[in-house]
């Protein structure tokens, strides 16, 4: 089973009833494999006449208190924003894979990590936010599927799981867990027909003068609860490092590799590896940085993340980047030589 | 076990070809059967564009540790199918390495370092005797099962059903027989 059909399965086993999407490679797997086990559960599963139509039609399935959930990669998600800024406005949960490709335009089909602006800056219009995971093993993109449609439904918003042509293509080992829901509040703002109960309205719209502030004020308070409560990170032989690389995805897996091999040469090196992208980890980064002398940051795009990590750590230590664009992948040794590089010799022969 | 993999104590391996060469089928049989052995194993195939005719690739990574990186940048095995794939991806072969190449469609003394052991094994040429040419894949992976040691041609053949798509199983006979051919050859060649 690829990641992309893992995946596919995580999201039933996690409990959605609806599934619409238009193909677009890398994540084609997605969608056959949806068309045959949604049918097969008595679930939805619609191919889509565009992107725009499928995340509308997302919007349609989650106002009537259904898990909703598209899948496609970079160039479909940013045809899709629209409709992502309208589920923020409303506050629908949603479920949205982005199985990155190389861009910008139509690009290429190799893996890339060149949509973390997008995903983690809201990305359509608007003062808003979308929760992002950016898993970097096939296990982990199972498991947060069900995580991600839980906060969903907790906060009301959209969740956004960011994994690149890499994970969505390749094969590891993996075990289903079927991990009990949190505890969600009711639905109680779906619209389930207003029989025997006062209408419920979902709606984007906020005319009168002062209503779209309040709205907004409404939103953030969310958000703030979030980058309180919802920040997931990893870390490695942190305490003692005087080089700390900070990846996610695919690009922390050859990180996680080249750490290894440079602490088996004798230099200092750890990682940190975001989980949530937003709510980013700036605190425990910040934390890092007071013991650190420098910050390695590896994308598999020229330098996006890098932007959030120099705003946790304020200009303590130097940040430098190391990355390859439009579906290069940083290879371990050339990562290694980088961590090498940023490292300080004279220190390294002391001790 | 014929040799230690070279380092971190992972066998990577790049397997390369033309679409239709069944080059992914061969990188999936080998994954499946490390994981039924319980090793831990990643899979990572070229994709999207590839058609018959066309190059396809995948990479395996076989380890008894958690695997961190699932990109085979210089591997410790190579199976190519045909010439294109050893220009391409030969000299990415590490000192030590293992070079299976199909001589049936390549014509040519591959120039390595001469830490590399080659296997060259007419693949194309012993399927054909086996009365499906497509096998040829199966002829390669069995040679290079047995000169690597790290897992049986036999474990390979208890995971073909599994593996190969049930519409597809009348072949399981022609690739059983293909596997313990390749095997064979290798064997006999030392």
């Amino acid at each position: 089973m690829c990641g992309n059909e893992a995946l596919a399965e995580a999201a039933i086993i996690a409990g959605v009833d609806a599934y619409f999407g238009y193909p677009i490679t890398p994540q084609n797997e997605i969608s056959a494999y949806m068309s045959r086990r949604m049918p097969e559960e008595g679930r939805v599963f619609v191919q889509s006449e565009s992107e725009l139509a499928a995340i509308n039609m997302v919007f349609g399935a989650s106002a009537t208190g259904k898990r909703a959930m598209t899948t496609s990669s970079s160039p479909g998600i940013s045809l899709m924003q629209e409709g992502i800024s309208y589920l923020a406005g409303a506050e629908l949960p949603s479920v949205i894979v982005n199985v990155m490709r190389g861009g910008p335009g139509l690009g290429n089909i190799a893996p890339s990590q060149g949509d973390y602006f997008q995903a983690t800056r809201g990305g359509g219009h608007g003062d808003y936010r979308t929760i992002v995971f950016g898993p970097s093993t096939v296990q982990e993109l199972v498991d947060c599927m069900s995580l991600a449609f839980d906060l969903a439904d907790q906060y009301r918003m959209s969740v956004v799981v960011l994994a690149d042509g890499i994970l969505g293509q390749m094969m590891e080992p993996i075990v289903f867990n079927k991990k009990p829901r949190r505890s969600l509040p009711p639905k109680d703002w779906a619209l389930t027909g207003a029989k025997e109960r006062p209408q419920n309205i979902v709606r984007s719209l906020w005319l009168p003068e002062g209503s779209l502030e309040k709205h907004n004020y409404k939103l953030q308070a969310k958000y703030e609860q979030i980058q309180k409560d919802e920040v997931l990170c990893e870390q490695y032989e942190v305490d003692d490092a005087e080089i700390v690389v900070i990846a996610y995805g695919v690009a922390a897996r050859i990180v996680r590799s080249a750490v290894n091999k440079a602490r088996k040469e004798g230099i200092k090196a750890g990682w940190i590896r975001p989980i949530t992208l937003w709510p980013f980890p700036s605190e425990q980064i910040a934390k890092a940085a007071d013991e650190l002398r420098i910050l390695l940051v590896v994308e598999m795009s020229l330098g996006q993340m890098i932007e959030d990590v120099k705003l946790a750590v304020a200009g303590k230590v130097p940040v430098v980047f190391y990355g390859r664009p439009g579906g290069g992948v940083p290879t371990v040794d050339q990562t290694l030589q980088r961590i090498k590089q940023f490292t300080i010799p004279t220190k390294r022969q002391e001790e | 076990m014929t040799r230690a993999p070279s380092d971190d104590s992972y066998e990577e391996i790049i397997i390369a070809g033309f679409g239709g060469q069944g080059i992914l089928l061969a990188g999936r049989l080998l994954a499946q059967t490390a994981m039924k052995r319980g090793l831990e194993v990643t899979y990572m195939p070229s994709y999207g564009a590839e058609v018959r005719g066309g190059t396809a690739n995948c990479m395996v990574i076989i380890a008894d540790e958690p695997i961190a990186s699932p990109v085979v940048d210089r591997p410790d095995s190579l199976i190519v199918m045909n010439k294109a794939s050893l220009n391409k991806f030969a000299s990415r072969l590490k000192a030590g390495g293992l070079l299976v190449m199909n001589s049936s469609l390549i014509d040519i003394e591959p120039q390595l370092d001469n830490t590399i052991e080659i296997i060259a094994v007419p693949a194309d040429k012993i399927a054909v005797e086996l009365g499906n040419q497509k096998a040829a894949n199966m002829v390669a992976l069995g040679a290079y099962l047995q000169k690597r040691g790290i897992l049986s041609p036999d474990a390979a053949v208890a995971c073909l059903a599994e593996t190969i798509a049930k519409r597809y199983h009348k072949t399981l006979p022609v690739n059983t027989e293909a596997l313990h051919r390749g095997a064979e050859f290798a064997k006999d060649s030392g």
